[in-house]
């Protein structure tokens, strides 16, 4: 028998770490080979680690939440045959109790052999599985809450729901100071017994794509001047047209929604204002202004949000623009998106759908410098010269970095966007 | 027709419903009672007037008179009693008498918390109206509020129906005589209770129970000294035994026992104690059109039943058909009209067996406490290492306590042995405070009585026990 180390692979181009944000396996379990051992993150994709022998599992190199340098230690197996570790003559117990000590600190990987042989003589506990338990009431679901019949009666009185009590007496007994202390922390107004006061709370780990999420919001409201523009687009002849071309409905074409619409339009409009189509590096206090405009298009996913990105709209017909967005949306929300298609964008589309709602405040992708967020369509009363009349509208909230794009600049170019939306036509006109 | 309007409608004058009443007019409702009367009625309900009440009242003199029979033979205390006889005429009047003063009593509460009595049978129109027929015609009650409280009767066999020799509980608790012979058909607590009373007054009683052994309701431990009593009292006991019906003559009963051939058991009296069943009939439950629970009222923890501000207490609302659960959901009720907020939440309702000896059971026993999916720590401590027992003379039976293994939360507490029914307080309140083995182990019991037999018990299972 012979301890196999199963070291985190270069799972991309550029990667240098990546987070665990599942295991698959536990120690003790035996796996197979090509079994997955565990999901671990980049900067965007997950991607499953699978093991390449079989072998039981010794030793797990890091805690869920916890981020590994490419090349740490992911997995100890013990396999059949030999090794691959150099000290796989050593009794078991020593090398667990080395394996936590061998955890490579991430952002320090290259360790003197001093360093290590110290690390490896303190011992220390193996990384312990997450523990989440809810803050609340101890007692076991369904069990009937113990107290007197005094303190059942205040209860009742009071519209309290004692399974809702935490009892600190024997056995779990709910005394009077327990329903006092519950008392006290409950709100006073409107409680009943059909409306008691759900004291529960459950701590939930931010790791993986959520912590990403965290992370770049955070950095982008820290970092960025942020200020949105919010204009009113008359879309109804463009609905028009929209309608229009899905009624040919050609089964080798995707159906139109507006998104492709907008794609195009801000192909145009960039081409006019080629500062919106750029990315700051503010450390640099460079402003890359790009050629080709790449559009991320911002997805809800299962796991969370997530940008994946239509490359070069500007050679892209419109129902190529469609199709390319239906199917990265599908392959993000499947997990499937790869590295490269969920990076490189230049400037972002977010839009709600028909949950749009009236304005939004978008979060600049950084380092782009404008996002751009459709809002709901609605017909509503038009003023036109003399009368009211039906017209199908649409906000359009934007957002820039104001680091780098004027007010006024942002206002001309929202109108440009605004002007080719209401006159569809115009989108396709080769200049 | 008159017509009289009220907040609550109390059907029925029993414990349920005439607490109910007292409970109701203690908080300003305004309330009618309605009760019929009759043989087995009356205010009390059948507990005052042919239940709980006469029947303790028949077996104290009955255990008077086997003691002093006792003392006659072998005067073991040397106290001697030279050929006592029973006057069972005046047994009789002593019971009614003592019947009387509680009924009176309860009707003298009714009055004092202003509640109305109308003496008639109560038929519902709907859920808010009832017709009484009483003895000056016909009255309608209209009320907001319905609390129906009809109780139960005994329930008759098909091959024994009630009349001549046969009879009910009713019948027997009003004999002119002792019986010669008696034969009790059921061994559930009523029939042993009348049984065992009927042996001490000299009657030769032979029990037949269709089930493998006497009281099936309760765990074979806690039976075993009544067995052995009723044995000692000379009772047949056929188990496993079904009654079929009179012999040609009408004086005998005939009995198919399994395993065994047909017997004829000659009886001037033939109890039929099978049971009792919710009163459904004859007080217009139909129109009302409620949910049922099998044979009885389906009521909530509130007993609220299907319809709106109808209530439901007591034995019409199922098992277990106790005065006690009955007075309890009767208050509950009468709370919950007054616009408290109540359930009836009782941790454990007490049942008590006034046989010889009595038999209290408080929550679960050992194997109920293993079927909820509980380890237990259970145990017994017997009356023969108790003073107070030894100088009672009753030295038979035990005090048995079953906890949860994990924190010793007290599940259950029963014993069996003479006079524990008084236990069934301390027994009762343990449980209802949430107790564990350590409080009652530490809670000063005083010396002597037949309740340190539960301290130790819950010492023993903490494996502390001092006297055993």
């Amino acid at each position: 028998m012979g301890t196999r180390i199963i070291k985190l692979p270069d799972v991309g181009e550029g990667v240098a770490e990546a987070e665990i944000v599942e295991w698959h396996v536990e120690v003790g379990q035996s796996v197979l080979e090509d079994q997955l051992l565990a999901a671990v993150m980049t900067d965007k994709a997950t991607v499953e680690i699978p093991s390449p022998v079989a072998g039981t599992v010794v030793a797990l190199g890091a805690e869920v939440g916890s981020v590994l340098a490419v090349g740490a230690e992911l997995v100890r197996l013990e396999v059949v045959g030999e090794g691959n570790e150099e000290v796989a003559a050593a009794p078991r117990e020593a090398a667990a109790a080395q394996a936590p000590a061998e955890r490579p600190a991430a952002p320090q990987p290259s360790t003197s052999p001093e360093s290590a042989s110290q690390s490896a003589a303190v011992p220390s506990a193996p990384p312990a599985p997450v523990t989440r338990a809810p803050i609340g009431p101890p007692r076991p679901p369904g069990e009937k809450p113990i107290a007197s019949p005094a303190v059942r009666r205040r209860a009742r009185e009071a519209g309290v729901d004692l399974r809702q009590v935490r009892g600190t007496g024997p056995a779990g007994r709910i005394g009077h100071d327990d329903l006092d202390a519950f008392l006290r922390g409950a709100p006073k107004a409107g409680i009943s017994a059909a409306r008691a006061a759900n004291t529960e709370v459950e701590t939930v780990k931010i790791i993986g794509l959520r912590r990403r999420i965290a992370q770049k919001m955070a950095e982008s409201k820290r970092r960025v001047a942020h200020f949105s523009y919010v204009e009113e687009v008359d879309v109804t002849a463009l609905e028009a047209l929209r309608a229009t071309l899905n009624a040919e409905n050609r089964s080798d074409r995707p159906r139109l929604t507006l998104m492709p619409f907008l794609m195009k339009a801000l192909v145009k409009a960039v081409a006019d204002f080629p500062e919106m189509n750029a990315l700051y590096d503010d450390e640099a206090e460079t402003l890359e202004r790009h050629g080709g405009v790449h559009i991320g298009i911002a997805t809800q996913t299962p796991s969370g949000l997530m940008v994946p990105v239509v490359r070069h709209c500007e050679t892209l017909s419109l129902w190529d623009c469609a199709a390319e967005v239906q199917r990265l949306a599908e392959a993000a929300r499947e997990g499937r998106a790869t590295r490269a298609e969920l990076a490189g964008s230049t400037i972002t589309i977010t839009s709600l759908g028909a949950l749009g709602g009236i304005v939004t405040t978008p979060v600049i992708n950084r380092p782009e410098v404008a996002i751009i967020g459709p809002n709901k369509q609605v017909v509503r009363p038009v003023w036109q010269g003399e009368q009211f009349v039906p017209r199908t509208m649409m906000n359009l909230s934007s957002s820039f970095d104001h680091r780098v794009i004027d007010g006024y600049v942002a206002a001309r170019f929202v109108q440009r966007i605004k002007g080719l939306l209401e006159a569809p036509a115009t989108i396709f006109i080769e200049a | 027709m008159a017509e009289i309007a009220a907040k609550v409608l109390i059907v029925g004058g029993g414990p349920g419903g005439y607490v109910s009443a007292i409970r109701a007019g203690q908080l300003g409702l305004d309330v009618v009672l309605v009760e019929q009367g009759g043989l087995d009625g009356g205010l009390g309900g059948t507990c005052l007037n042919v239940g709980c009440i006469p029947s303790k009242a028949l077996i104290h003199a009955a255990d008077a008179y086997e003691r002093a029979a006792e003392q006659a033979k072998s005067a073991p205390f040397g106290l001697r009693v030279e050929h006592p006889t029973i006057d069972f005429a005046r047994t009789i009047e002593w019971k009614n008498g003592i019947v009387g003063r509680l009924t009176s009593g309860v009707g003298a509460l009714l009055k004092r918390h202003r509640a109305k009595i109308l003496q008639g049978r109560a038929v519902m129109v709907d859920g808010k109206t009832c017709r009484v027929e009483t003895d000056t015609g016909p009255q309608v009650v209209s009320a907001e509020h319905v609390v129906l409280a009809t109780g139960s009767v005994p329930v008759a066999l098909p091959a024994l129906p009630f009349g001549g020799r046969i009879i009910s509980s009713t019948e027997a608790l009003s004999l002119p005589a002792i019986p010669g012979r008696l034969a009790v058909v059921g061994a559930g607590y009523i029939g042993l209770e009348l049984g065992t009373a009927f042996a001490k007054l000299g009657a030769k009683v032979t029990v037949i129970e269709a089930e493998n052994r006497i009281l099936p309701t309760y765990d074979e431990e806690l039976v075993r000294p009544v067995v052995r009593r009723l044995r000692a009292l000379g009772v047949e006991v056929l188990t496993r035994a079904r009654a079929v019906g009179l012999s040609e003559a009408g004086d005998a009963l005939q009995v198919e026992q399994e395993g065994a051939p047909a017997r004829s058991i000659p009886a001037d009296k033939i109890l039929v104690a099978a049971g009792r069943r919710a009163r459904t009939a004859g007080f217009g439950l139909e129109r009302l059109d409620l949910t049922m629970n099998g044979p009885f009222v389906q009521t909530d923890e509130r007993c609220a039943t299907s319809m709106r501000n109808v209530w439901a207490v007591g034995d019409l609302t199922g098992e277990p058909m106790l005065a006690h659960r009955a007075m309890a959901q009767g208050v509950v009720v009468a709370e919950l009209i007054a616009g408290h907020r109540r359930v009836f939440d009782g941790t454990v309702i007490p049942a008590v067996c006034f046989t010889d000896p009595e038999i209290v059971t408080v929550g679960l026993s050992p194997d109920e406490a293993r079927r909820a999916g509980h380890e237990v720590h259970t145990a017994l401590f017997p009356f023969q290492a108790n003073g107070r027992a030894l100088t009672l003379g009753a030295e038979d039976g035990f005090v048995r306590v079953t906890a949860r293994a994990d924190n010793h939360l007290l599940l259950g507490i029963a014993a069996v042995g003479a006079g524990v029914s008084e236990l069934a307080t301390a027994f009762g309140l343990a449980l209802e405070m949430g107790s564990r083995l350590e409080d009652i182990g530490g809670t000063i019991h005083a010396h002597p009585t037949l309740g340190e037999a539960f301290h130790e018990a819950s010492l023993r299972a903490l494996g502390e026990a001092l006297h055993i």
